[in-house]
């Protein structure tokens, strides 16, 4: 479903993603995992065509994401990191506007944007600003906006931060059903190792731009010699914090970014 | 037509919600109607330049629409920065669609604030010729599409607000002020004559003068033109700067 090879990303001198290759078979949940600043959110802008690549190829659904951005896009459900709601505008409107981008037909579109505010219990909160949601609410209105278009695949970049259990079980429990029932491939981040542990068949672990291990959790424990997906995660990143290292390319590549030359 | 649209759409329900801006972004306008009008009213008068609340409401009303747009543009900063962009951005639509679906919202709103300060100028004592209403409506519709497809150009290529007060004091207010807005474009000294026709905005107040008051400096053929020229100009700029966008 998802195909990836040999994929580089630089910023100037910065290496952020180098060279890394793997696929996601479909009807998959596919955990992809990594300290901060590893790569992980470069990497998911490259596969949902928001960042072009330095080189390498992603394919989606056989399309090569690059040429077929649009069909491409059509058939994947993205919840980002940070917020991506439109605050001044209620639920209910942001659910329209993605369904009306999304080519979804109006009275389908309304259909199940009931459904979905329901399922993610926010139906009675429909015509409220979102300014006045709660994070738990922002997250799980996002969730339901990035399944409004009913997609092939669901990105979702560490959906569950700054929830609390109950959400974040609710969400999971809902993922699952979802790749259950309807098949959806998920390709998610998190740096929650026991949700990667219950969600996801396949994990893949980056660390510095580069993939060191991929395989089932109970494949990685065994390589690593490990009882737990953490203490595997550990084994194969090394204790030390990385904020340092990430925040001086961070700081590298918004330089590069501000003032943006065409590439 | 629907990604248009909505996008629309969603700049009108934004400005509607927004009551706040709304009032604040008639202040100025009123600052320089009533300021500048009753101010500098006696003297205009004694040059034998006639009234200069006459001569001044066009160029406030065509200055709101000049503010309001550049605002509604730049507004992307926002959406970059509280993340709607990339909502935008992955959506399977081609950016040229999004961008002049936001275009078209914004100038509306800027439409929308010129014809509200146009109505107080009314209050405040301008007497416009009624018979080339829809000419004015026509240049202040330019205006609004020029300067918007700017400020999405410019805010296509920053990344943050750091940018926005630099704009407002080495662009905007150039702009404004050399437009003609506040002073009659007649005898200049060569450069500041020079400056003038340089900026688009002096054949937008020129183009709205002449069809309210009949008085006009390039002609309303040549105002027209320019406007309509730079309103393809700019829209095609925006947009490809827009579509250039990576997060």
């Amino acid at each position: 479903m998802i195909k990836v090879q040999n994929l580089v990303k630089t910023y100037g001198q910065v290496e952020a993603v180098r060279d890394i290759s793997f696929t996601v078979n479909e009807g998959e949940i596919f955990a992809f995992l990594g300290p901060n600043g590893a790569g992980k959110t470069t990497t998911i802008k490259m596969l949902t065509t928001l960042l072009r690549p330095t080189s390498g190829t992603v394919e989606i659904d056989g399309l090569d994401a690059a040429t077929h951005q649009n069909e491409c896009r059509k058939r994947f459900g993205i919840v980002f990191q940070d917020p991506s709601l439109d605050d001044e505008l209620t639920a209910w409107e942001n659910m329209d506007i993605h369904g009306a981008l999304y080519g979804v037909p109006r009275k389908l579109r309304h259909e199940r944007t009931d459904m979905l505010l329901q399922l993610f219990e926010l139906a009675d909160r429909r015509n409220s600003p979102v300014k006045t949601f709660s994070g738990g609410m922002r997250r799980r209105l996002e969730i339901a906006r990035g399944l409004l278009h009913t997609p092939r695949i669901l990105f979702l970049d560490e959906p569950t931060l700054g929830l609390d259990p109950q959400t974040r079980n609710q969400l999971w429990t809902h993922v699952q059903k979802l790749n259950k029932e309807e098949r959806v491939t998920v390709f998610l981040t998190t740096h929650y190792m026991e949700e990667a542990d219950r969600v996801a068949q396949r994990i893949a672990v980056i660390d510095h731009g580069k993939i060191v291990a991929q395989g089932t959790s109970a494949e990685l424990k065994q390589q690593t010699n490990t009882e737990t997906l953490e203490q595997a995660f550990l084994a194969l990143t090394g204790s030390s914090i990385r904020a340092e290292g990430a925040d001086a390319s961070n700081d590298l590549r918004n330089m590069a970014k501000m003032w943006r030359k065409p590439r | 037509m629907t990604t248009i649209y909505i996008l629309w759409l969603r700049q009108l329900k934004r400005y509607v919600r927004a009551r706040a801006r709304i009032v604040a972004s008639l202040g100025q306008p009123l600052l320089y109607l009533l300021g500048l009008g009753f101010g500098f009213g006696p003297v205009f008068e004694k040059a034998g330049q006639g009234s200069y609340i006459q001569f001044l409401a066009p160029g406030v009303i065509a200055m709101t629409v000049l503010f309001s747009s550049i605002f509604s543009g730049i507004e992307l900063i926002f959406d970059r920065q509280f993340g709607f962009l990339k909502e935008m951005l992955v959506a399977p639509v081609p950016r040229l669609l999004i961008m002049v679906g936001r275009t078209l919202g914004g100038a509306t709103v800027a439409i929308i604030q010129g014809l509200i300060v146009a109505i107080i100028c009314v209050i405040a004592g301008f007497r416009p010729s009624l018979s080339s209403l829809p000419a004015a409506f026509l240049f202040l519709a330019l205006i609004a599409i020029v300067f918007t497809a700017m400020g999405t150009a410019i805010a296509s290529v920053l990344d943050d607000f750091q940018g926005f007060q630099l704009i407002m004091n080495f662009l905007v207010m150039p702009i404004f002020f050399l437009s003609g807005a506040i002073f009659p474009l007649k005898n200049l000294p060569t450069v500041m004559d020079i400056l003038a026709r340089l900026d688009p905005l002096s054949y937008g107040v020129d183009g709205v003068r002449s069809a309210l008051i009949g008085n006009s400096h390039f002609g309303m053929t040549t105002d027209f033109a320019v406007l309509s020229i730079l309103s393809l100009v700019f829209m095609a700029v925006g947009a490809k700067l827009f579509s250039r966008i990576q997060l």
